[in-house]
């Protein structure tokens, strides 16, 4: 365990290196800009604007650190042969899978949390720049602690295109393993249409096809409830749990896949 | 090539940058195309192509349809078209189908007359039955299709039912009911749209309603002020013996002391027909003819 951590340290160190912290800078620029234009811009909606975008924002910049930073994980250090020095140390290629994504996986949750408290400052200053006739409008409060719900989902969905990317990243080229991850998020946002396909087609293996896509793909709407949370609408504990358990379960068969197929690879 | 070198480069090719902008402005303008473009008015395919980022796509169209409204209002074509406005409108509230503004600000775009609106009550009402189908509780719903009824089109005992009916939903406030009684009773007289705009100016959520709501209720007043007026150049052409010319015949009659002002502070005109009216660069016009009729 403590040999995975290392490697996740050494992740989270070259990220910074890499200069992946960037996109906060992008992010609170972003958020602070959209800030000023939106209240001259909206009829009193900007505080839902506001949320709308920081949602998005965090949930788009967290997906391209996840893709772009997982799919190189692996290649990478093969591409440099470093793997050869780090193999030939006590770490198991299932150590060295795990401690990749786990660096991965530091370096989202410092950038979300980041990304978090620069969103939250935004709003505090809307709260306090408001007047009564603003906050009548407001479907909920600005300070909404329900935000931290749709944020941890985000959490949850990166965590997944995290795996997802590294899976990719242990027989892929990074160009196809970013080709791929993108694919699979977008596919990964339809994925419920699958599941009615009967509905619009006739086949039976087609729709059995569909059916058996439906269970396999990662469901990323499962982890969507911005809209709730911006509309102030209640969201149950149930199926917040059942999408991070889903979610959880869904991260280790990809790693345990990603881990067989590094098991196999030919590094010679 | 030396940095000194690239510095200057750099410099040199921002000020063309700059000066090219400037000059293009001033002169390669190109004919703007025609502002009426087509629109995607599948909120369907739209909403397959956001994937999560549908509330934010309903957003940009909120702005799209703020921008469009605006701009069209601003406008001093006799020809202009607010033909975007409503599949703006239906686009947003598609996309995000608990957007509250869109609803309620929306009906009130889509409601006001021509130049300053497409003047397309049903359209409103329209859009209000859709977020009631989305949200059917949602009293300020019921009470806006029931302002539309009432302001707009002059149907007082729908507008009164409407009434009624939000005062018993979850939420609804207590003056929904007087309301009720009040526009079943008197509808279409000033005290009764002066109650309504006034709880306008209580309950709205935004800086423009409460202004608009004190617009139309400096309106009602500007028309309670031309009543008197009324019957002062009624009193003033018995005292003189012949209709009034203008206000100054007025004074010099010693029926008023001086030119009356409308509640904008513009003088109020006594036209050809002789008849008060305000004058064209007032503000308050055009003066309401439906639920505030005189």
């Amino acid at each position: 365990m403590r040999l995975v951590g290392r490697l996740a340290v050494g992740v989270f160190k070259e990220s910074v290196r890499d200069r992946v912290l960037y996109g906060l800078v992008i992010f609170a620029a972003v958020l602070m800009a959209a800030t000023y234009l939106l209240g001259q811009l909206t009829a009193g909606q900007d505080i839902k604007i506001i949320k709308d975008l920081g949602l998005a924002s965090i949930s788009t910049l967290g997906l391209f650190m996840a893709v772009f930073v997982g799919i190189g994980l692996v290649w990478r250090e093969v591409e440099r042969r470093s793997i050869y020095n780090l193999l030939s140390k006590p770490v198991t290629r299932e150590q060295f899978i795990l401690g990749k994504y786990a660096g991965l996986v530091l370096t989202l949750a410092v950038n979300v949390a980041a990304m978090t408290a620069a969103f939250y400052l935004v709003l505090a200053y809307m709260n306090w720049n408001a007047d009564d006739i603003m906050r009548r409008s407001w479907p909920a409060p600005a300070l909404d602690p329900a935000l931290m719900i749709a944020i941890g989902l985000i959490g949850v969905e990166l965590l997944v295109v995290t795996a997802v990317a590294l899976f990719f990243s242990t027989f892929s080229s990074p160009f196809l393993s970013a080709v791929l991850t993108l694919a699979l998020w977008v596919v990964g946002h339809f994925n419920d249409d699958l599941k009615h396909f009967d509905a619009v087609v006739d086949s039976r293996p087609a729709v059995w096809v569909a059916r058996a896509l439906y269970y396999l793909l990662p469901d990323l709407s499962a982890f969507d409830v911005k809209s709730q949370v911006v509309h102030g609408l209640p969201v149950p504990a149930a199926a917040v749990a059942l999408a991070v358990g889903y979610g959880a379960v869904y991260i280790a068969f990809l790693l345990v896949a990603a881990m067989l197929i590094f098991q196999r690879k030919d590094l010679q | 090539m030396t940095r000194t070198a690239l510095a200057g480069l750099l410099i040199a090719s921002a000020v063309s940058v700059v000066t090219l902008q400037a000059a293009r402005a001033e002169f390669g303008r190109v004919p703007a195309a025609p502002a009426q473009t087509a629109v995607i008015r599948s909120a369907a395919l739209i909403g397959r192509a956001a994937l999560s980022y549908r509330p934010l796509v309903a957003d940009v169209y909120w702005l799209r349809t703020l921008q469009h409204y605006g701009r069209t209002k601003l406008s001093k074509d006799p020809h202009k078209q607010y033909n975007l406005l409503e599949p703006f409108l239906d686009l947003t509230t598609s996309l995000d189908p608990r957007f509250n503004a869109a609803y309620r600000f929306g009906a009130i775009f889509l409601s006001e007359p021509f130049p300053d609106g497409p003047g397309r009550p049903d359209q409103a009402i329209a859009l209000l039955e859709k977020g009631l189908r989305e949200q059917p509780g949602k009293w300020e719903y019921v009470y806006d299709i029931g302002f539309v009824e009432y302001w707009w089109r002059g149907n007082f005992q729908v507008a009164a039912r409407r009434f009624q009916e939000a005062a018993g939903l979850p939420g609804g406030p207590s003056w929904l009911g007087p309301l009720a009684a009040v526009t079943l009773a008197q509808g279409g007289d000033r005290r009764s749209s002066r109650q309504l705009w006034r709880q306008v100016r209580e309950s709205a959520d935004a800086d423009w309603l409460v202004k608009s709501a004190e617009h139309r209720l400096a309106q009602l007043d500007a028309m309670d002020q031309m009543d008197r007026l009324e019957a002062a150049l009624g009193q003033a052409s018995l005292r003189l013996g012949r209709s009034p010319g203008d206000w100054r015949d007025v004074v010099a009659a010693g029926v008023l002391r001086g030119v009356p002002l409308d509640p904008t502070g513009v003088p109020f005109v006594v036209r050809p027909d002789g008849h008060v009216g305000l004058r064209r660069d007032s503000t308050l016009n055009p003066l309401p003819t439906l639920g505030g009729r005189r």
